[in-house]
This record gives structure tokens, C-alpha cells and sequence, in this order.
């Protein structure tokens, strides 16, 4: 029972990867948006040469949930295409399994994004992003893992819907204030001179809640929500 | 019922003069009196209609969407008016609209996740309602996050502790306009979503007639 989920999801992972490693159509857009985002808000928020405080922790948040929407929105573009995520639907498998596939390659093409956009951040605004790495690493992955969590559902329950590439914006940002709230406060902490590593962990810790309720949640709602 | 909230909405106002001025912010305070129960009912509209999605949803209740319409168009009503009452008395208070403070920062988040859902509900297309419901519940399970990370960013708002510590001469108006308020979301509600049914029932009809 447990494998056969495991199975379909790691199916679909495969599948999207193939698809992804033969264009990298998605991941070279997405990284070079991030990119421009995060210079977009350093022209903005630079002053006389020196950042505004925290400048860098809500420049890198801001980065990861803009080219998050995007990447989101292209993956299930893709499958929109062909109608390949009818032909998904209908397989023989369990729903949830295909959401959690679906999760699973976003999550990777996203961690290849920060892969570039952390470092970058790091060199722009001379931010320690090794200091307390492994700090770092926890604030990025929770916060990842609960804005996709809810985003790859809505991106999902879109495909068909009208006006879906402003709808999805619209819908995630609302819905995931507490992990940018939780990410960006956390980071500020990580890269004050003195880190604060308490407000970090406490900022972890909501993370990783909101992490458990949405992918429940996200997994619940998934079959009746895709369902004619 | 609907006679008896536009009677007592008529009253309000008299009621509110009768209370006494507040020592220190004098008459500026009397906004409250709208201000506290609009935001009550922002609050009940949201888990109303929060609750209505998860029955549409998962127990395929057809009827459950009207309602989850019905009060989703009212969290926003009473959402907006919260969020024009509050800086009102903030301006006087406060000396500023606005601060980032947990409640009206989570306030204002909840009311934007309304009004996405009414965008969604309007523009969605074909299917909408199913989306809308899994927003609005995703919505309803969000308000305690939402609450707690701004919690933990800021305050300052007055505590909800205030209520009970109230001068009966204070407490007698608020608790009439808090009435006045639950029977006014009540009638807007029942009216809304018998629309809403009604309206399911027409494009049935046509549909029946389409297909004959």
C-alpha cells in the first residue's frame, strides 16, 4: 500500500524530470527570474551604496516566492498543454500519490533555484550564509516545502480555470504570509552580526507546523478537489 | 427579521449618544461600538463560510456552496468595514491609520484571502466553486498561523480583555449594536444564499431544457 504510493509519486517525479532535464526550459527561466528579482529590489531598496536593514533576508524570501509562482505555473502549463493531467488523473493510482509526485519535482527544481539565489544574496549583500548554515538550510527547506505545499495544489485545482496565471499569485501570497513572515524574520535573525539563533528556532518550529497542517490538508483536499 | 435589524440599526445611533464619553478619548472612542461587532461578524462570516466549503467538499453537499458563497461575499462586507472603521479611531488614538500591529495585520490577511476568493468565484470559470471551497477552507486553517507569525512580529491593539471590564452604561450599547449586527449578518446571509440557490436552480432548469 505504502510502495505502491511511494511508487506513483516517485513515477511522476520521474516523468517531470525527464521532461524538465531535456528542455531545462523551467529551471533556466526560473533561476535567471530570481535573479532579476533580487537586482529589481536591490535598486530599490540600496541606498547611497549600503542595504536597508534586513534588506537581504526579505530580497531572498521575496525571490523564492516570486519564481516559486513561476515555476509553478509553467510546470502545470505544461501539463495543460497536451491535457496530459487528465490523462494523469485517470491512471489508476491514488490521487494523493500524484500530488505528492507533483510536490516532489517542484520542490527539486526549486532547491536548484535557491542552489544559485542563496549564494547570490550572500554576494550581493555580504550576508554569512554559512554561519549558521544548517539554520539556514531548516528556514529554506520548511519554508519551501509549506509555500509549494499550498501552491502545487492551487496551481493544480487552476489548470482548467480561467484567468488561472493571476489567479495563483493571488490565491498563494494571502495564503502563505505566515511562512513568509516565519522566513524572512527568521533569516533577519541568522544574519544580524550577533545571530539570533532563539527567534530562528521559534521560526523553524512554526514552519514546520504549518508544514505538517497544509500537506495534510493539501493531501485531503487534492481527490475531491480534482475530481469532475 | 429583517424589520427588526433595520428598527434597531434606526435606534443604534440614539443608543451610542446615551453611552458616556471615555475619559480620555472623549467621543472619538464611539466608533467601537460599529467597529468591534463588524468585526466579530468579519470573523463569524469567515468561519462560516469556511465550514460550508469543507461540506461542500467532502460530504458533496450541492446546497453548502451558496452558503459558502453567501457568507464569503459578507467576510468581505464586514471585513471592509472593520478595516475602515479601525484606522478611523487608530487616526485619534493612535496618531497614525495604521500600524503593523498582529490584529490588524491578520485582519487585513484574512480579508485579502476573501477577496481572492470572490475573485476566483467570479472569474474562475467553469469549476470554480470546487476551487473556491478548497481556498476558503485552506483559508479557515490558516487564520491560527497567520494570527501567531504576526503575533510574534507585533502588537499593540487593545486587548479583547476590555469587553467584560466595560461600565454597564458603556456595555448596554455595545452589546445592542453587537445584536443589531448578528441579526443584520443573519438576514444578509439567509437572503444571499436563497439567491444563490435559486440562481443553481435556474441554470438547472436551463439545462434540463437544453437538453430536451
Amino acid at each position: 500500500m505504502m510502495r505502491a504510493f511511494f511508487r506513483v509519486a516517485w513515477i511522476v517525479v520521474k516523468k517531470d524530470l525527464t521532461v524538465e532535464v531535456r528542455s531545462l526550459e523551467i529551471l533556466s527561466t526560473t533561476i535567471f527570474f530570481a535573479v532579476t528579482v533580487v537586482l529589481m529590489f536591490s535598486f530599490g531598496l540600496v541606498v547611497d551604496g549600503r542595504p536597508l536593514n534586513d534588506v537581504a533576508a526579505a530580497i531572498l524570501w521575496v525571490a523564492i516566492a516570486f519564481s516559486g509562482t513561476l515555476a509553478l505555473g509553467r510546470t502545470f502549463e505544461r501539463e495543460r498543454h497536451n491535457d496530459t493531467l487528465r490523462a494523469l488523473l485517470l491512471a489508476p493510482a491514488d490521487r494523493p500519490a500524484l500530488y505528492v509526485g507533483k510536490l516532489a519535482g517542484i520542490l527539486l527544481l526549486l532547491a536548484l533555484v535557491q542552489v544559485v539565489l542563496v549564494p547570490l544574496v550572500g554576494l550581493l549583500f555580504d550576508a554569512p550564509i554559512f554561519e549558521h548554515g544548517f539554520h539556514l538550510l531548516a528556514l529554506l527547506a520548511g519554508g519551501t516545502l509549506g509555500f509549494t505545499a499550498v501552491g502545487t495544489l492551487f496551481a493544480a485545482m487552476l489548470v482548467r480555470a480561467r484567468s488561472r496565471d493571476v489567479l495563483l499569485p493571488i490565491m498563494l501570497y494571502p495564503m502563505t504570509v505566515p511562512v513568509m513572515i516565519a522566513g524572512v524574520r527568521g533569516t533577519a535573525a541568522l544574519f544580524q552580526p550577533t545571530p539570533n539563533l532563539e527567534v530562528t528556532q521559534f521560526w523553524i518550529a512554526l514552519l514546520v507546523f504549518f508544514d505538517v497542517v497544509f500537506v495534510t490538508l493539501a493531501l485531503w483536499t487534492f481527490d475531491p478537489v480534482m475530481t469532475d | 427579521m429583517l424589520a427588526l435589524a433595520a428598527g434597531m440599526f434606526a435606534l443604534a445611533p440614539w443608543m451610542i449618544n446615551a453611552a458616556p464619553n471615555e475619559a480620555t478619548m472623549g467621543l472619538v472612542y464611539k466608533i467601537y461600538f460599529f467597529h468591534m461587532p463588524s468585526a466579530w461578524m468579519f470573523m463569524v462570516a469567515a468561519i462560516t463560510s469556511g465550514v460550508a466549503s469543507a461540506r461542500f467538499l467532502f460530504l458533496k453537499r450541492p446546497s453548502a456552496d451558496g452558503w459558502a458563497l453567501a457568507a464569503g461575499e459578507l467576510a468581505v462586507l464586514f471585513g471592509a468595514f472593520t478595516l475602515v472603521t479601525g484606522p478611523l479611531w487608530a487616526r485619534k488614538a493612535w496618531g497614525v491609520w495604521w500600524v503593523w500591529d498582529a490584529r490588524l495585520t491578520s485582519s487585513l490577511m484574512l480579508f485579502m484571502i476573501f477577496v481572492a476568493y470572490l475573485l476566483l468565484r467570479k472569474y474562475g470559470g467553469p469549476g470554480a466553486d470546487k476551487l473556491g471551497a478548497g481556498m476558503a477552507l485552506f483559508g479557515m486553517a490558516n487564520v491560527p498561523f497567520i494570527y501567531v507569525s504576526v503575533n510574534y512580529w507585533r502588537t499593540f491593539h487593545p486587548l479583547t480583555s476590555v469587553v467584560p471590564t466595560l461600565p454597564v452604561e458603556m456595555g448596554i450599547p455595545l452589546w445592542y449594536c453587537v445584536t443589531a449586527f448578528t441579526l443584520l449578518f443573519i438576514v444578509l446571509l439567509r437572503m444571499r444564499t436563497r439567491l444563490e440557490h435559486q440562481r443553481a436552480r435556474v441554470e438547472a432548469l436551463y439545462l434540463l431544457e437544453d437538453e430536451s
